[in-house]
């Protein structure tokens, strides 16, 4: 029964997401991509990961796309009409899909043959507890403090930069 | 899984929805009555004993007007906004634990449909959801007012969560616990070890914050912007009529029960009451639970009294007092609040600990 329904819900997401490039209206896209960010919760969910899952929908389906859908809205993006964009453009956007589906493809053959005997995968089957927010946390300031540390300071140096973008300069009025 | 669970669990869930949805319904009435209370006048009174019927009548009335989709909206999107705005606001109450165990002969029944241990989480996903409904409506309007009112709903939303996510990050620091079901029972009784139970006494400023966070959240007044009538005519809802207008304004009605409902479990004990033991001693495992569930509707109804209350009191803010208050207070605050609750935290361990040693 689970297998069956991790099937439905991968076949939504691919669904969904190639909805995301086709739809024209640029606020429809963004509406897919959230129904796409919708179904990655439910796989979460099926991986037994409910911390990320709920984090998932909180920060992406909840702040982040309110956001993208914000600023489309504010921008009235809302024409159905795309710019022609030139020759090199497509055949580099091409290119370099082509190579991210080979990266992909590759590491995901790595990962299935290195999959038998590997204890890493037995460990999400046999742990319960390994998505509650408990075991995260053990994990996160024992194991993996250091990086944990560093993407704290990376997110701390983003939030000073946007500060600093965003302030208004000072205009001397005489 | 057993049948007889899923009946049970079946029961529990429409329960809960028909409650949620009465309680909605004759909060328009309170609010009238409350509202006429204020300004010195009677309400409605004409429908009914003392207009006890009104409810009705508007919804007979709402579902019986035209039904009008601009020409060039987007009709899908059109009607899913309501839709989508009335689906987030009944879902979040399916954490909220509405009682303690009750027993009828053999069978325990819990008197909550799950119990995730992200359930503090789930609620936030649903309220970060709710601006969605607005959004959408807003923009399928493809009017200007609309628009604005979306957007506005959008940023207010957005700036909101994040004095409300810092607020509730201090709160986990107490109780250690995302469950809600957990929460509740370490509020038990009223009075313990020389202190209130109740975390609304252990975090009052995280409690205070907590509760502007949720009166912008439900868009309720003094934060109710995104449906400014001296700007933007109607706001986000200026092209809607008939039912799909009911539809938002119940489901404000529905947001404000749900928060009330999650405020009374996080910070007043939820089902727990003084003295709650000897009744549940006094009047049996089947009794005793179900007035603590009259207890939590009671605290319910005393919030949802209170967003009344301060609506017509304190009248709109401008924008950018909105943005000000939220951005360059609220925030600060909470993060004030979780600096001192980890000193608190970590004061009163160090005592503890010092104590046990002499």
């Amino acid at each position: 029964m689970n297998i069956s329904v991790f099937y439905l819900i991968a076949f939504l997401s691919v669904f969904f997401s190639l909805m995301v490039i086709f739809a024209k209206n640029p606020v429809h896209s963004v509406i897919y991509l959230i129904i796409t960010f919708f179904t990655f919760t439910i796989h979460y969910i099926l991986l037994n990961a409910q911390f990320l899952a709920i984090v998932n929908f909180i920060v992406y389906m909840g702040a982040i796309m309110v956001l993208f859908l914000f600023v489309l809205m504010l921008l009235n993006l809302n024409k159905e009409t795309e710019p022609v964009k030139s020759l090199l453009v497509k055949l580099a956007g091409v290119i370099a899909g082509m190579c991210l589906l080979v990266v992909l493809a590759g590491s995901l053959k790595a990962i299935s043959t290195s999959a038998k005997g590997n204890p890493s995968t037995q460990e999400v089957v046999q742990n319960l507890d390994l998505g509650t927010v408990k075991y995260l946390g053990k994990v996160l300031f024992a194991d993996f403090l250091l990086p944990f540390e560093v993407s704290s300071i990376l997110l701390l140096s983003a939030m000073v930069g946007a500060v600093l973008l965003a302030k208004r300069e000072k205009t001397e009025i005489s | 899984m057993e049948l007889s669970l899923v009946i049970e669990k079946f029961i529990l869930i429409t329960g809960i929805f028909a409650v949620s949805l009465v309680v909605a319904m004759y909060s328009t009435l309170a609010e009238r009555k409350v509202a006429g209370y204020l300004q010195d006048r009677v309400g409605p009174n004409r429908a009914g004993w003392g207009g006890i019927f009104q409810p009705l009548a508007d919804g007979i009335k709402m579902f019986l007007k035209e039904e009008i989709i601009p020409a060039q909206a987007s009709k899908f999107l059109f009607i899913a906004g309501p839709s989508l705005a009335i689906l987030t606001a009944c879902i979040g109450s399916a954490v909220i634990p509405w009682g303690s165990n009750i027993r009828i002969g053999d069978r325990v029944v819990d008197l909550q449909v799950t119990d995730i241990n992200v359930g503090i989480l789930y609620i936030f996903g649903v309220v970060s959801l709710g601006v969605y409904g607005i959004m959408i409506g807003g923009w399928a309007s493809n009017n200007k007012f609309s628009l604005m009112g979306a957007i506005r709903a959008a940023s207010q939303n957005i700036s909101y969560e994040i004095a409300m996510g810092l607020s509730i990050i201090a709160f986990l620091m107490v109780t250690g616990s995302l469950s809600l079901r957990t929460i509740t029972e370490q509020q038990h009784g009223f009075w313990a070890n020389g202190w209130f139970t109740w975390y609304a006494f252990q975090q009052p400023l995280g409690f205070l914050i907590f509760l502007v966070c949720a009166f912008a959240e439900t868009n309720r007044t003094p934060f109710d912007l995104p449906e400014c009538e001296t700007e933007l005519v109607g706001g986000y809802h200026t092209e809607y009529s008939s039912m799909k207008l009911g539809f938002y304004l119940f489901a404000e009605y529905i947001n404000m029960f749900v928060s009330s409902a999650v405020m009374a479990t996080l910070y007043f004990g939820g089902y727990n009451y003084p003295g709650m033991d000897w009744v549940n001693a006094t009047l049996g495992p089947l009794w005793g639970p179900l007035i603590g569930v009259a207890v939590l509707l009671l605290k319910i109804f005393f919030f949802i009294f209170f967003f009344m209350w301060v609506r017509w009191t304190i009248p709109r803010f401008r924008y950018d007092q909105l943005m000000n208050l939220g951005w360059k207070v609220l925030i600060p605050l909470a993060i004030a609040n979780i600096v001192l609750t980890g000193v608190w935290i970590t004061a009163k361990h160090t005592l503890e600990n010092s104590v046990s040693i002499f």
